[in-house]
C-alpha cells in the first residue's frame, strides 16, 4: 500500500504521448454534409410543428417560426462543423483514445484489452458518403459502447482489424 | 473486407425460422388487436377497416422479417464470429472466440416443433444483446457450440485447468446475522414506501370507493362543515393531535421497515467455498446464490450518520451485469452484509481479496483527495442569485392581499441547500492505494466503493457547459456491473489520474482476469 508519489505521477503522463492533444487524428470530413443531411431530417418535425403552431394561433406572425428557423439554421449550418472539429481519436499501442461531444464533452480511453466485440455500422445517410461509425463495447456498465462515427468506411475496417488483432495478440 | 475464414460466402439462418420468428409475435400482436377492435367500434370509423388494418400489419410484419433474412449472415472465422444484418442501417459485428463466455442454446417449443434452436453468444458486455442467430438448425447450433468451445480449450490448455469439487462441507459461515440484528436492521430501514402502495392502490381502484376521491369541492366542504367544531379545538389539543400524527407515522414507518426486513433478510448466512461467495436468506421465498470470485468487481461500503454513530455498515459487491441471471432474476443486489461491524466487513473484503486500511474505511480519518469545492458550490450560487431575483420580483410586483410569510421559506430553503451541497462536498472524495481506487460519497447515505484498477473498463473524462465554465469535469471509470464516478476535478488532475489508471489498465488483459479460475466456462444448453 503506498500512496501516489505525486512527482513521479506527472512524470509518467508527460512522457504518455496518449495524452498529447497533438496526437489527434481528425475524423472523415464528409462527416459535416452526411450530419447536416441527418439534422436536416431531424429538424423537419420541430418545423412542421412550428408551422401548424404559427397557422393555428397567428397573433403575432413570425413568432415561432422565426425563431425556430434561426435555431435550425444554427444547428444545421453551424453545429455539425463544430463537431467535426471536436472530435478525434488516437490509436496507441495498448488503447484508443476518443474525444467527442459537442455541448456535453466527454474523453473517453478504452484499453484494447478490454473490448468485448466490435460494431462497424453504416447508416442509409452515412452510405453515399462512404462513411461508418465504430463501435467498441465492453464489460463497463457506464459507457458500455463507445462510438466514434465519421470514419471512411474502410477506415473503419482498418480499425476494427487492428483492434481485433490486439485482443488476440493479448492472448497469447 | 477482408475474410479471415474459408467460408467466405457466409451463413444464412434457417428459412423456416423466418416463419418462427413471425409465429413468435402473434400472441404479442393479439392485444393490440383486441384493443383496436374495440377502439374502433366506438369511433366513427367503422368497423370494416379493422381486418384491413390487421392484414397490412401482418402482412409488414412478415416483408419485414423476410427481409432481415435476406440482409442477415453470419461467418465463422478462425478468431471470431461475424454477423452482418440490417435492412437500412446495416451492422457488421465482430466477436472474437477469446471474449465469448457461454455458448446459450435455446430449444422454445415452436422452435423444437421445425428442429430449430436459437443461438446466443454471451460475451458478459454490458448490454445483454451481444450475438444472437435465430434461428439456426439444431445440428449447425452444435457445430458452432464446439467451434466455440475447440477455441476455449486451446486457450485454458496454456493455464493449469483444476477442477473445483462442489461438495458440501459444514463450515462455520463468514457472516450471518441473528434475529436481533435483523431487528436492528429494520429500524434503520424505516420506510413510508407503504403510504405510496397506499396511494397507488386508491388511484388504481378509486372506482370502487362509494365517494369521488377527486372531488375537491366536496373535500372542502367537508372541511367547511367542520370548521366551527376545528375551531372549538384548544391549541393543546391541537398539539397532541399533531404529536399522536406524527408517532402513528414513526410507527408505520418502523413497522414497515421491520416487515419488510424479516421478509427478506432473515436467517441471512455468507459462506465462503472455492466456488465463490454463497449467499442463503429470507423468511418465505430462500434464495441461494453464488457469487463467484472472480465475477466481484468492486466492493461498495455504505452507512449514514447514524448508522456509523453505532458502528454498523453494510456491504455490497458490484458483479458482472450477466451474473446471478439464473438465480434471481432481474435482481441486481449483490448484498454481501446488510448491517455488520467494520470488523466483519474488512474479513468479507479480505476473502474478495479487496484491501483497505482502516483509514479509508473510516469515514472520518481518511486520506481522501477533495474534488474542488467550486463544483458543489456555484449550483447552489446560481440559486441563490436566482432565488434573491424572485424575492425581489416579488417584493416589487407585490399586491396587497399577497402573502409575506412565504418569503421566510426561501431563505430557509436556500441555507439548507448550501449546507447540503457543502456537506456533500466534505463527504466527496477519491484515494489510491494498492493498485485500487477507492470514492466515496454522500453526506447522508455514505458510500465507498473500492475497486480494483484492473477491472476498469473504460475511463472517460466529461465536461458539461457549465463545468466547462469553471475549467473543472468529471471522471468516469466504467466497471461490469457499475460505475465509478469523481466529480470536480481539475482539468489538468482528471488527465493525470487517467493516465494513471490506463496505465495499471493496459498492462493486464480483462479477459484473463475474468477467467484465472482455469478451465472454460460451462456452456449451457
Amino acid at each position: 500500500m503506498q500512496n501516489l508519489d505525486d512527482a513521479a505521477f506527472a512524470d509518467n503522463a508527460r512522457d504518455d504521448a496518449a495524452f498529447d492533444d497533438d496526437a489527434l487524428t481528425a475524423i472523415d470530413p464528409r462527416y459535416i454534409p452526411a450530419t447536416r443531411i441527418n439534422y436536416a431530417l431531424l429538424m423537419l418535425f420541430p418545423i412542421v410543428g412550428g408551422v401548424i403552431l404559427e397557422y393555428s394561433l397567428g397573433r403575432y406572425p413570425g413568432a415561432f417560426l422565426i425563431p425556430l428557423m434561426a435555431a435550425a439554421a444554427f444547428i444545421i449550418l453551424r453545429v455539425p462543423g463544430r463537431k467535426f472539429r471536436q472530435w478525434g481519436y488516437h490509436m496507441a499501442p495498448g488503447h484508443i483514445r476518443i474525444i467527442s461531444g459537442y455541448l456535453f464533452n466527454s474523453d473517453t480511453i478504452v484499453p484494447f484489452g478490454r473490448v468485448q466485440h466490435i460494431d462497424v455500422d453504416q447508416g442509409p445517410i452515412q452510405r453515399p458518403y462512404g462513411l461508418a461509425t465504430l463501435t467498441l463495447h465492453t464489460a463497463g456498465n457506464h459507457n458500455s459502447s463507445v462510438h466514434l462515427p465519421g470514419l471512411a468506411h474502410a477506415d473503419a475496417l482498418a480499425l476494427r482489424e487492428l483492434i481485433r488483432a490486439h485482443i488476440k495478440r493479448d492472448m497469447l | 473486407m477482408t475474410e479471415t475464414g474459408g467460408d467466405a460466402a457466409g451463413y444464412r439462418l434457417s428459412q423456416i425460422g423466418v416463419m418462427v420468428n413471425f409465429i413468435a409475435i402473434l400472441p404479442g400482436m393479439a392485444f393490440p388487436i383486441l384493443a383496436l377492435t374495440f377502439g374502433v367500434q366506438n369511433s366513427n370509423f367503422g368497423g370494416v377497416s379493422v381486418p384491413l388494418m390487421v392484414a397490412a400489419w401482418l402482412a409488414f410484419s412478415v416483408i419485414y422479417f423476410a427481409l432481415s433474412w435476406v440482409r442477415f449472415r453470419y461467418y465463422t472465422g478462425d478468431a471470431d464470429i461475424r454477423i452482418e444484418s440490417g435492412i437500412l442501417s446495416r451492422s457488421a459485428r465482430s466477436i472474437p472466440f477469446d471474449r465469448i463466455q457461454d455458448v446459450g442454446i435455446e430449444e422454445n417449443f415452436l422452435a423444437r416443433i421445425f428442429g430449430l434452436a436459437e443461438v446466443k453468444f454471451e460475451t458478459g458486455s454490458g448490454k445483454g444483446d451481444e450475438g444472437k442467430l435465430s434461428y439456426v438448425t439444431t445440428q449447425e447450433a452444435g457445430r458452432l457450440r464446439t467451434l466455440v468451445r475447440g477455441h476455449k480449450a486451446q486457450a485454458a490448455a496454456d493455464g493449469a485447468v483444476h477442477d473445483i469439487a462442489t461438495g458440501e462441507i459444514d463450515t462455520p459461515p463468514l457472516y450471518a446475522m441473528d434475529s436481533r440484528r435483523v431487528l436492528t436492521l429494520g429500524f434503520y430501514s424505516f420506510s413510508l414506501v407503504i403510504f405510496a402502495v397506499l396511494g397507488g392502490a386508491a388511484q388504481q381502484l378509486d372506482f370502487l370507493l362509494p365517494f369521488d376521491l377527486y372531488d375537491i369541492g366536496a373535500w372542502l366542504g367537508i372541511a367547511a362543515d367542520n370548521r366551527s367544531a376545528f375551531d372549538d379545538i384548544s391549541w393543546s389539543a391541537r398539539i397532541i393531535a399533531a404529536a399522536a400524527a406524527l408517532l402513528a407515522l414513526i410507527v408505520i414507518g418502523c413497522a414497515t421497515g421491520i416487515i419488510r426486513t424479516f421478509l427478506r433478510e432473515y436467517g441471512f448466512r455468507l459462506d465462503i467455498s472455492p466456488r465463490g461467495f454463497r449467499r442463503r436468506r429470507g423468511l418465505l421465498t430462500l434464495t441461494d446464490v453464488v457469487m463467484p470470485l472472480h465475477r466481484v468487481q468492486a466492493a461498495t461500503v455504505t452507512t449514514g450518520p447514524i448508522r456509523r454513530m453505532r458502528g454498523w455498515y453494510g456491504l455490497k459487491f458490484i458483479s458482472l451485469a450477466s451474473d446471478g441471471t439464473n438465480e434471481e432474476k432481474g435482481d441486481k443486489d449483490h448484498a454481501a452484509a446488510p448491517l455488520a461491524t467494520m470488523r466483519e466487513i474488512r474479513d468479507i473484503l479480505a476473502a474478495a481479496d479487496i484491501h483497505a486500511a482502516d483509514d479509508h474505511l473510516d469515514y472520518k480519518r481518511g486520506q481522501f483527495n477533495r474534488g474542488q469545492a467550486a463544483w458543489w458550490m456555484v449550483p447552489i450560487l446560481i440559486a441563490i442569485l436566482l432565488g434573491l431575483a424572485a424575492m425581489t420580483g416579488f417584493i416589487l410586483f407585490a399586491q396587497p392581499g399577497w402573502n409575506r410569510s412565504v418569503l421566510l421559506l426561501l431563505p430557509i430553503l436556500l441555507i439548507a441547500a448550501s449546507a447540503m451541497a457543502y456537506a456533500g462536498w466534505r463527504c466527496s472524495g477519491y484515494a489510491m492505494a494498492g493498485g485500487q481506487i477507492l470514492v466515496r460519497h454522500g453526506w447522508w447515505r455514505q458510500t465507498l466503493t473500492i475497486g480494483q484498477m484492473v477491472k476498469i473498463q473504460t475511463v472517460s473524462i466529461a465536461q458539461g457547459p457549465l463545468s466547462r465554465a469553471l475549467g473543472l469535469c468529471q471522471v468516469e471509470f466504467g466497471i461490469a456491473g457499475g460505475r465509478l464516478t469523481i466529480p470536480g476535478l481539475k482539468r489538468a488532475e482528471a488527465r493525470l489520474l487517467m493516465a494513471e489508471v490506463i496505465r495499471k489498465v493496459s498492462a493486464v488483459d480483462y479477459s484473463k482476469i475474468s477467467r484465472h479460475d482455469g478451465g472454460p466456462v460451462g456452456t449451457t444448453v
